[in-house]
């Protein structure tokens, strides 16, 4: 999404400080999933569907109550069910749903290793967002990215993911999904206040016999806009996958860190070299007594 | 074989080996510039040469693999005369008499010299690490077949074997220039006789010698 928003912290492939005059009062901004509250509803992916003029295609049923079966450029959020019968509480089984979708990293891999200028912005409120008409379909930010959420379209070939709708927080709305979850299970707000409210929640699951229960807010990725409350703190892998330590890998940090920088230098060191040699050591030339020697061992050998 | 001028040339290269080594050069030129426009933002710029950003995305591993294929074909032309032979390695440790053009000082040299030889292999070995690593970051058509570990690591191979590569071709490049003589071997496809003499002689003798027994009439 396209905003002129002038509260811009980051920006792809940018070495020049971004837009950035604006700085929103009320600082950054955070989604709270609660898996604890979640009924596996779905509305908010319709809520998704709905504000962002999204229709996917009608998949296959593959079995479970997931659908579609992952996230698609069309699909940016979608509830993940896994069955978890957990062995301390003699196999009973949980029924453990995420809302799964960006995460939107306080230290975005995406926006790391994308080589476009301004394909990728982060906002001052911390929602990371895609600008589609600046992206170059490359692809890179799949790799970037720790939790496997960008995905690239077949028909225009951009990279597309959740927004966080950042056009409705941007006019001070809360995101669609937000506003359709019946449970309470998805709050929005300051990033602040929504720690305090999963403080709350996490003392009150503890009390009724969650003793993991905890807040989800990877700090290998500086803390995320989108939090958990998970019933199960300590293993976020039983929620299909979640990552326990997600963090940009140490390959896009080498593909993307100091060493470009470095080896343009060493690029343009190594002309620089050759244009050193020419003036100091110099051209290498034939003479004419080279050709002559040269006649001579022809004539020697004929 | 003489030149225009009447002087004596020798044939170094045909013109099909000639063909063949400017398209792979004019390759390697726009994947390079395409390349480095993805390299780094500072480089961006270049992708205008392309018609855009997404643009130079489709057209950037399309130029790749026409390079590698061309410089398959050059490989195998040249390959045979690339091998390191004892001599090579004392030319190598004398490299202080190469770049301080002390010439006579050297082991006399085939039709490549070390330099050239390692320069082939260090391209041989750049060009698989690119083509590979490339088929791998091609998100249209083949990311999607390779787990993201291996799409990782693909994508700093390539960028490693593009910075070794862009360093070598600068360095033969300027080798052509430093070597006066050198340019008209891959623009006419000769070389004179004393260009032979002076820079590979053990070639020069072998070419005289295989020329003379074969036309004893001029």
């Amino acid at each position: 999404m396209a905003l002129q928003s002038l509260d811009i912290v980051r920006r792809s492939a940018t070495t020049t400080p971004p837009p950035g005059v604006r700085e929103p009062s009320v600082g950054p901004v955070a989604k709270l999933i609660d898996t604890t509250k979640c009924i596996g509803c779905k509305a908010c992916q319709v809520a998704c569907m709905e504000w962002n003029d999204l229709r996917d295609e009608i998949g296959t049923n593959v079995g479970s109550y997931q659908n579609p079966a992952d996230l698609t450029e069309h699909s940016w959020t979608l509830m993940r069910f896994a069955e978890y019968e957990n062995p301390q509480r003699n196999g009973e089984l949980e029924w453990l749903i995420r809302k799964d979708g960006c995460m939107h990293c306080e230290d975005p891999g995406c926006l790391k290793a994308c080589p476009a200028p301004g394909a990728i912005v982060q906002y001052a409120n911390g929602i990371v967002d895609f600008h589609e008409e600046h992206c170059i379909g490359c692809g890179y930010c799949i790799p970037g990215c720790p939790f496997d959420i960008p995905r690239i379209s077949k028909r225009d070939h951009k990279a597309y993911k959740c927004t966080l709708c950042s056009d409705r927080v941007a006019v001070g709305r809360e995101p669609a999904c937000i506003k359709a979850c019946p449970t309470g299970a998805l709050v929005f707000g300051t990033k602040e206040d929504m720690k305090h409210h999963a403080a709350e929640r996490i003392e009150d699951l503890k009390s009724r016999g969650f003793e993991h229960a905890g807040l989800y807010d990877p700090p290998g990725v500086g803390g995320t806009h989108v939090m958990y409350v998970l019933h199960h703190a300590d293993q976020p892998e039983l929620y299909n996958d979640l990552p326990a330590d997600p963090h940009i890998s140490a390959m896009v940090g080498v593909w993307k860190g100091v060493s470009k920088p470095i080896s343009l230098a060493v690029m343009l060191l190594t002309a620089f070299v050759g244009f050193l040699h020419y003036i100091r050591v110099g051209r290498n030339e034939v003479s004419e007594l080279d050709e002559r020697a040269a006649a001579r061992e022809a004539e020697r050998k004929s | 074989m003489s030149d225009p001028e009447g002087r004596d040339a020798i044939v170094r290269y045909n013109a099909n080996e000639r063909t063949n080594h400017w398209i792979v050069a004019i390759a390697f030129m726009l994947a390079a510039l395409s390349g480095l426009a993805l390299f780094h933002p500072a480089l961006f710029w270049l992708s205008h040469l392309f018609g855009g950003g997404p643009w130079t995305r489709i057209l950037h591993p399309i130029i790749g693999v026409l390079m590698a294929l061309a410089f398959l074909f050059l490989s195998i032309a040249v390959g045979k005369d690339n091998r390191m032979q004892d001599r090579d390695w004392k030319w190598l440790r004398q490299v202080k008499d190469v770049v301080n053009n002390r010439e006579e000082r050297l082991p006399e040299v085939g039709r490549y010299n070390a330099g050239q030889k390692l320069l082939f292999f260090v391209i041989v070995i750049c060009m698989l690490g690119l083509l590979l690593s490339g088929i791998v970051i091609w998100r249209r058509y083949f990311s999607m077949y390779f787990p993201i570990g291996v799409v990782r690591f693909a994508a700093v191979l390539h960028a490693v074997s593009a910075l070794v590569l862009v360093c070598v071709i600068i360095l033969h490049i300027y080798s052509a220039i430093w070597v006066k003589g050198s340019i008209r071997a891959m623009t006419r496809g000769t070389v004179t006789p004393g260009w032979a003499w002076k820079h590979h002689r053990a070639w020069f003798r072998e070419i005289t010698h295989a020329t003379n027994s074969r036309t004893r009439t001029d």
